[in-house]
């Protein structure tokens, strides 16, 4: 034992570099990324609870609040039945044009957010190709909510799918296959054999597309026309807000959105310590590395 | 993104066809049918209204549109920007995929769930935050500006912007890899006489070289369309700090749907281009990781 931390020793920095490596990075993190968490609720809290709270009751951050959850409630769904079955096909078959299907499966995450709005106005507005049809018929899609809700599905389209075509992958066929043969219908082996192998990487996938779907901003803010209280989901209202000099009001709204966030980062690490833990337990090997054991 | 900390624990695990016994399972008509004909509506037919509004344009209307001083401003900014803040996230993503790799210390599960704090939290929310400590009366700002440094309203203020957004792909893409690496290899060459700072160079920088990368040309990719954490801390100005995204939503409120369009296709082009060096960097990765 001793031998063996000897030997771990002398293969890692000096003290004084483990030490300013460490510090080194924490700064950053400290500078980058808890400073700004740190300043939304600072800048909330600024004229106290009082004022926090009447910022939240205002109607028009109730109509954003509501439109974002509605929207969110929409095209999560939607991703989340579109992941499941693309990934079923390009995990569970080789076909011709996987590849080419699978980077277009990503293609969304590559696409400017601003983009993305831009390809729905120039679809569906009033100068666009179906522009005149809609107008004809009285149906509005973009400066309206079913535009901020396409516009949403498309930034958040590959979440799932791409968390679960590898976890797919890595698990290979031979379980849905014994189902089969077993007698299970196609709908019992995904529900019985897939899903219980899957679920983890689902639930990681969902709260990553739902902090997304909630929090998108610049192919929103093309297609939403920004009328309060109708089109305004909360990340435009904290524009409009900030923009009016509202500061506390702004933040209000920007920390609860900070607070989805955080919950969000929640969820995902407990999801990643089962997920590990249920792979150590599968993979059966107790003595894991010691220097593990020393990390933790 | 962070697939690779779940999905991975078998690099390259494909699974090696098996020739007829795949077909045993059903549901492949009705899955792929659904995933081509979603993938069609949502992404490939918007996407190509784009393409084609491009083709009525004239050549001289296209290029006169995506070659004015002030757009090409905007494409300096954008990816300057976005090549200094993915250069940064490099080195600085590195060094905190190492040291939550590598070393122990207190917090560290929380400073490891914090690094995907930029792709969880909102981007407007991001922009206001920074602009709020970097501005000249903000918590930082204020002990910066009688310095005459200036963090906000200018391209510096882009570039902070652009690294917050990018520092997880770094991290992400590298963690894994330093992960799996073999402390062995390590051993042996510090047992023939390589110091350690040679150890680094010459053992391990090579085998997270295409993890590097790949984090690299990721957050590179996102901060070049990046908008919501941008708008508020750059301030603005045309010529100055005005990024291409921006461009093209000023076009859009001018209804000029020509010009705009012309932009989002060289933005376009420039995003295909790099998932294509991602896809292709990913590639060697699995296959380095696949030998090793």
């Amino acid at each position: 034992m001793s031998d063996l931390s000897k030997k771990r020793v002398t293969a890692t920095e000096a003290p004084w570099a483990r030490r300013l490596l460490i510090g080194v990075a924490l700064a950053f993190i400290l500078l980058f990324l808890v400073l700004p968490l740190a300043a939304v609720f600072a800048e909330a809290l600024r004229q106290g609870a009082g004022a926090y709270l009447a910022a939240l009751r205002e109607p028009d951050a109730w109509s954003a609040i509501r439109l974002t959850l509605i929207t969110a409630a929409i095209a999560v769904p939607l991703n989340l039945v579109f992941g499941i079955a693309a990934a079923w096909a390009i995990a569970k078959y080789d076909f011709r044009g996987k590849a080419f299907l699978t980077t277009l499966v990503d293609l969304p995450f590559s696409v400017s957010p601003v983009v993305a709005g831009l390809i729905y106005v120039l679809l569906f507005g009033a100068a666009g190709w179906f522009g005149p049809w809609l107008a004809a018929h009285d149906i509005k899609i973009i400066f309206a909510v079913p535009g901020i809700v396409l516009a949403t599905i498309f930034v958040t389209f590959p979440f799932i799918a791409r968390e679960l075509i590898p976890l797919m992958q890595a698990q290979g066929n031979e379980e849905e296959q014994a189902a089969i043969v077993l007698g299970a219908n196609g709908w019992q082996t995904f529900w019985h054999v897939t899903l219980p192998n899957i679920k983890w990487g689902l639930i990681y996938g969902v709260i990553l597309c739902n902090a997304r779907a909630m929090g998108e901003f610049g192919a929103v803010s093309v297609v939403s026309g920004h009328i309060r209280g109708q089109t305004n989901t909360m990340p435009l209202h904290v524009e409009i807000l900030y923009n009016e000099y509202q500061s506390v009001a702004a933040f209000a709204v920007a920390s609860l959105l900070a607070l989805l966030a955080l919950v969000t980062l929640v969820i995902k690490s407990i999801v990643e310590w089962r997920h590990e833990r249920e792979m150590k337990a599968a993979a059966e090997m107790p003595p894991e590395r010691p220097v593990l054991k020393e990390a933790t | 993104m962070t697939a690779a900390s779940l999905g991975v624990p078998l690099p390259g695990a494909a699974v090696p066809s098996r020739g007829g016994s795949k077909k045993v399972l059903p549901g492949f008509n009705l899955t792929l049918g659904y995933t081509l004909l979603y993938l069609s509506l949502i992404v490939l037919i918007p996407l190509s209204a784009l393409v084609f509004k491009s083709f009525t344009l004239s050549w001289d209307q296209f290029w006169t549109a995506i070659s004015s001083p002030r757009v090409l401003a905007s494409y300096r900014l954008t990816f300057g920007a976005s090549l200094v803040a993915a250069l940064v996230n490099v080195v600085f993503g590195l060094l905190v995929a190492w040291v939550l790799v590598r070393y122990s210390f207190p917090g560290k599960k929380i400073v490891d769930a914090l690094v995907d704090l930029p792709f969880a939290l909102p981007t407007a929310v991001a922009g206001i935050a920074l602009t709020a400590l970097l501005s000249g009366n903000g918590w930082i700002g204020q002990y910066l500006e009688p310095m005459g440094i200036k963090l906000a309203f200018n391209p510096n203020g882009v570039v902070i912007a652009l690294i917050f957004i990018g520092l997880p792909f770094v991290v992400r893409t590298v963690q894994p890899v330093l992960e799996d690496n073999e402390k062995e290899l390590e051993e042996a060459a510090m047992c023939l006489g390589a110091t350690r700072w040679q150890t680094f160079a010459r053992v391990i920088l090579p085998s997270i070289a295409p993890a590097l990368l790949t984090g690299f040309a990721m957050a590179f990719a996102r901060a070049i369309g990046e908008y919501g954490s941008v708008i508020f801390i750059a301030g603005n100005v045309p010529m100055v700090s005005e990024i291409t995204p921006l461009v093209i939503i000023g076009k859009l409120e001018q209804y000029d749907y020509g010009g705009a369009t012309a932009v989002a296709v060289v933005m376009l082009v420039m995003s295909f281009l790099l998932l294509l060096v991602i896809n292709a960097l990913q590639g060697w990765q699995r296959r380095r990781s696949g030998g090793a």
